[in-house]
């Protein structure tokens, strides 16, 4: 078989290119995108579809320590979902955590070809390493979580940035990291130390000579943008949940100043109203925040309706779902480093606060003028799954389908929100946007999101569809790399995608700086900690900023 | 003379060096086919160190050498073996649609063997 | 001794749960031996001593030596013409091995299960009921002030978890050691870990549910009639006091043994005891834990589960994963005569199985792998031997908690690796099931791919 394709007739949706649905022929040759291609490569009509880069996911949770616990814990969300194998394709479990390979193909057979696990506790990076070497057909990469180091913190309370900086490259280097993670930076101390308290500011200190939250993100914000990492610190605020949030989101982003921050999930963090009582909608403020800033970059968190799994490295949040849930709860301390949290969930419509983080979600959406720094994304599983995408593009490129569900949800709830008030609808364009072209810049990814000679050739070419919900279902042909994986609607050959991680350079004397508090604090042996290359498959160094 | 008796298969230190020398070694083997008995029960029973007790149940028996440990150390009627062949041959194979066959807290049946 | 000498520094022991990875081997290359294992405990003195190279053929097919080639063909044809095959073992081996393993499984549509099925299994299914409150290892030594062992003798399983991990070490928050904490112990008898402890329970065999439980109800509030002493052994007493200590610490722990898991009460013992661990957290926080049996039982645990969903007994007869334990579980699929063929890694079911269980194993195909003779190699049709993990052979392992630690391999071997083994029979297998779906006319695995959700 020739190495090479021309995709021709398709109307093309490639927002980095500038090009908005024109007719073009798209070439392949080994695995790049390119401008031309000779006559005798393999030829592909796609008169009456739509081409778009493959989808990039900048926020889920797929691999790792706590996914195989959520895992584990839940056969009965599996069982419903099974996930067939075929001789060339290995068989799964579906529901709101996938096996491994269910998870690949699953984001394949939406037309995603790449996706970020966002937290994994450094001491767990191999175990995440291993899950990503089965995840089949996307490229992956994860973000390490820093924002309850010990050790960095320790540095940070002596006023030793510059060894912080380096020490955050030498983890980066030492579990083959993306980015770095912050997750209720400063909450992990109480939670473990202070019998199950939390941070509730992010100024707060909880003791006399602690460093506050906002201590830690400026930091983190500081060190990782003079480490030139091509995606800034991905932030997940304090105070996920809580009614009231939505300040400590903007004293987030004011903490930031004009350098770049990624503020995670964010409809999680936009709740008006007093604490302890029930939210109202923030999405305005936040909105407009953003859209006056353009040095910050969100992905939504969007909640669907349905069976979801809470499974987070906030675990004081947990803690506080488990009491709602009422079900099985999971907490998993590690050490020196972070918590973790698991709380099998479901978002129901009748329910206030479920339909007002419904509505909020979409207003940010709506309300948002730069769909370039908006990603799409439900946190998954937290939101609900990734295969929800599908009706959440439905759901913003079709407002009388919005009305619809809109009419079934919680009326007390929708009402306080702008959403009933809210008529826009997503364009293919801005679609291709925030769910190809958006997270791969905000990735720094110069290779993904768009179909221009050098890029990856990750591709998607769906029947153009009235309804949008099928139409992102079932993409006609998806290519990985090039090659062909789905074709017309069935597998057709696997591949084992790529680990994409971040090489920052850094002081090695550094580690004579971190090895006697690992002596002291850790359970295994230093030289035993730092992730070797043999846990890389085929991979990815993608570069720093000079 | 027999009496009811419950079995407690599990780890030793001796049978862990043991194992690792080789499961079908004279060592291993002996480390699990001797019980451990407390000394009350063992006089009752007209047994000494060393003697032979045929051990059995239902489903299966296995006779082992004794040894005596203080009331104190091990209740009475209470016997302890390293976990091996031996206890195997006593265990039920009904897991009660769990997987786990009961391997502790067996019922036996236990006695002496003429010299 | 030769003098060709090397020292492996960080090296790992892979005996038990605890994988402690703090071994200095010395190594007789010449010999091929290791002579010394410095910081290892009596168990993992005996683990790296014994395991020298002995002289052996690598693959035997009915106790004849064949070549590697030749048994691996005769194992995958064994395995893709059963109907009902089984895989077992995987707690003694790589992850990496794991991996092949599960991959063989799924496309033979047999059944998993691991040792797990009889160890902490029962764990497993509590697990799923009801959630853990958990931790890593390091945690416990930098913040434990409680800790209660029930139906477990570490001392004798497990000897250097009290002073490598949980009782005397000196963490961040607990910088005297065992003076800062409190040590109880629950057990059926006294053992060689009860001088360890402050506080020691002396339980009634089958009553660990029932103490539970009354411990439950004093963490919640709950009157509990003063007859709990003549039903579990424990007084009233002594309860009370050992809540309120729960109750009153800053980091409690409850490390459960096979005590709970192997006896009446099974999964609900375990249940139970992760249910109190949880509702003390309304108090203080609290944590709890198996305390696993086999160097890389955890990863087994973990590799299944991330493959399938679930972590042991699990059967792709059906296409995809299905989870029943007491079904595809090993003891229950070969005493009920079910399995017809049997891939054994790493484990001995022909010495530690039911009797039943073990006549069926006599009567089917059986490949096994294993580094030394044992009851299962001895009457496997097809038998490997194999490299010894850690030793000869690197890879990944999980501790008890989860946390996973890459091997420093002392001296080659000469006999191949699990892995080495499993990769081309994987292989091997694949290719006869494509072979055999393009025959049916099934067209090279077609599967829908994805279809609208309506």
């Amino acid at each position: 078989m020739s190495t090479s394709t021309r995709i021709l007739n398709g109307k093309v949706y490639d927002p980095i290119n500038k090009v908005d649905g024109e007719i073009k022929d798209i070439c392949i040759k080994d695995g790049k995108i390119v401008e031309s291609v000779g006559d005798d490569a393999t030829r592909i009509d796609a008169a009456g579809m739509v081409i778009m880069p493959g989808g990039v996911d900048i926020h889920c949770h797929i691999a790792g320590p706590k996914v195989n616990l959520a895992r584990k814990l839940q056969p009965e969300d599996h069982r419903h979902d099974p996930h067939p194998g075929t001789p060339f394709t290995r068989s799964g479990s579906g529901g709101t955590v996938p096996s491994t390979f269910a998870t690949g193909y699953r984001y394949a057979t939406l037309g995603y070809t790449t996706a970020m696990e966002a937290a994994v506790t450094p001491i767990g990076a191999r175990h995440t390493l291993e899950e990503l070497h089965d995840t089949p057909v996307i490229d992956k990469g994860f973000y390490v979580l820093l924002g309850n180091n010990i050790f960095l913190q320790q540095l940070l309370k002596e006023g030793r940035k510059e060894e912080f900086k380096h020490a955050i490259a030498w983890w980066i280097n030492s579990t083959k990291a993306f980015t770095t993670k912050l997750v209720n930076p400063g909450g992990d101390e109480p939670w473990k130390g202070k019998k199950n308290s939390n941070v509730s500011d992010i100024d707060e200190k909880p003791n006399s000579n602690d460093i506050s939250p906002r201590q830690i993100i400026e930091a983190f914000i500081e060190a990782v943008n003079e480490l030139g990492l091509p995606h800034p610190p991905h932030i997940h605020c304090n105070n996920l949940g809580h009614s009231g949030n939505y300040k400590t989101t903007l004293e987030t982003m004011r903490t930031a100043g004009d350098r770049r921050a990624h503020l995670a999930h964010i409809q999680f963090h936009s709740y008006a109203g007093e604490l302890g009582k029930n939210p109202t909608s923030a999405a305005r403020e936040i909105a407009d925040y953003i859209n006056k800033h353009p040095n910050i970059s969100c992905d939504v968190g969007q909640v669907m309706f349905g069976k979801s799994t809470i499974m987070t490295a906030d675990a004081p949040l947990a803690y506080m779902l488990r009491g709602i849930a009422k079900g099985k709860w999971v907490n998993a301390d590690t050490e020196c480093e972070s918590g973790c949290g698991i709380v099998p969930f479901s978002y129901q419509e009748h329910v206030y606060v479920h339909a007002l983080q419904w509505a909020i979600g979409l207003e940010l959406f709506l309300l948002s003028e730069d769909p370039w720094r908006i990603i799409l994304s439900t946190d998954h599983p937290n939101g609900g799954s990734f295969m929800n995408y599908p009706k959440l593009i439905k759901l913003l490129m079709d407002s009388s389908f919005r009305k619809e569900e809109l009419s079934r949800a919680n009326q007390k709830a929708v009402n306080k929100t702008l959403l009933p008030d809210l008529e826009r609808e997503y364009t293919l364009n801005e679609i291709a946007i925030i769910t190809r072209a958006g997270p791969a810049k905000c990735l720094g990814l110069n290779n993904k999101g768009h179909l221009g000679p050098g890029a990856d050739a990750d591709i998607t070419i769906y029947d153009d569809q009235a309804d949008k919900e099928i139409m992102f279902n079932a993409p006609r042909y998806v290519f990985k790399s090039g090659t062909p994986i789905i074709s017309n609607h069935e597998f057709c050959q696997d591949h084992d995608g790529r680990l994409l991680h971040v090489a920052p350079a850094y002081d090695e004397t550094i580690v004579d700086t971190v090895r006697p508090f690992f002596e002291d604090y850790y359970s295994i042996e230093f030289d035993n900690y730092a992730v070797d290359d043999s846990y890389l498959h085929d991979h990815e160094i993608i570069p720093v900023r000079n | 003379m027999s009496e009811t008796m419950l079995l407690i298969p599990g780890r030793s230190n001796k049978q862990g060096t043991s194992l690792n020398k080789g499961k079908l070694k004279e060592e291993y083997l002996e480390v699990t086919s001797t019980v451990e008995m407390n000394e009350d029960d063992m006089q009752r029973l007209q047994l000494e160190d060393g003697d032979r007790v045929r051990l059995s149940n239902s489903i299966g028996e296995f006779t082992a050498s004794c040894k005596k440990k203080k009331s104190k150390d091990l209740p009475e009627g209470m016997i302890f073996i390293a976990y091996g062949p031996s206890s195997s041959r006593l265990m039920e194979s009904d897991t009660g649609g769990s997987g786990m066959p009961i391997s502790k807290n067996i019922e036996v049946e236990v006695e002496k063997v003429a010299a | 001794m030769s003098d060709n000498i090397k020292t492996v520094k960080n090296a790992t022991c892979t005996f038990c749960g605890c994988v402690c990875d703090d071994m200095e081997l010395t190594v007789d290359l010449d010999a091929k031996r290791i002579t010394k294992a410095k910081n290892a405990c009596v168990l993992g003195r005996a683990w790296f001593a014994e395991h020298t190279i002995q002289d052996g053929p690598a693959a035997m097919i009915d106790g004849k030596e064949v070549t590697l080639e030749e048994a691996i063909e005769e194992a995958a044809q064994v395995l893709t013409s059963a109907k009902f095959p089984i895989t077992y073992g995987l707690s003694d081996t790589t992850c990496e091995a794991q991996r092949q393993a599960v991959a063989i499984t799924d496309f033979i549509r047999g059944s998993i299960d691991t040792t797990t099925s009889v160890c902490h299994g029962p764990s497993g299914l509590a697990f799923q009921g009801v959630g853990e409150s958990t931790m890593t290892l390091g945690e416990v030594k930098n913040r434990a002030d409680f800790i209660m062992y029930w139906g477990g003798n570490p001392a004798e399983s497990h000897p250097r978890h009290f002073t490598r991990y949980t009782v005397t070490p000196k963490g961040m928050f607990t910088p005297n050691g065992k003076k800062d904490r409190t040590v109880v112990l629950v057990d059926v008898r006294k053992t060689p870990s009860t001088p360890v402890a402050d506080i020691f329970l002396q339980v009634k065999p089958g009553k660990d549910f029932e103490l539970a439980w009354a411990m439950r109800a004093l963490v919640k509030g709950h009157k509990v009639d003063s007859s709990i002493e003549n039903e579990t052994g424990v007084s009233l007493e002594v309860l009370e006091d050992l809540v309120q200590r729960m109750k009153n610490c800053n980091y409690g722990v409850l490390f459960m043994g096979m005590g709970l898991t192997m006896t009446r009460g099974r999964h609900f013992n375990s249940g139970a005891i992760m249910a109190l661990a949880a509702d003390l957290n309304e108090f203080t926080h609290f944590v709890a834990k198996p305390v696993r049996g086999h160097g890389n039982v955890t990863g087994a645990d973990n590799v299944v589960s991330w493959q399938t969903g679930y972590p042991f007994g699990v059967n792709f007869s059906k296409g995809y994963p299905r989870f029943n334990p007491g079904e595809f579980t090993t003891v229950d699929t070969l005493s009920r005569c079910d399995a017809d063929a049997a891939l054994i890694i790493a484990s001995d079911p022909a010495a530690n199985f039911p009797q039943a269980a073990i006549n069926h194993l006599g009567s089917i195909p059986v490949v096994s792998f294993d580094t030394k003779e044992t009851a299962t190699s001895k009457l496997a049709h097809v038998a490997f031997r194999t490299s010894t993990y850690g030793i000869n052979t690197g890879g990944t392992v999980y501790r008890m908690d989860d946390v996973p630690i890459t091997l420093r391999p002392a001296f080659e071997s000469p006999f191949p690796s699990d892995e080495d083994i499993l990769t081309p029979l994987r292989k091997r297998v694949q290719e006869i099931v494509i072979g055999k779906s393009k025959a049916k006319g099934a067209g090279a695995g077609v599967t829908r791919a994805a279809s609208p959700v309506k």
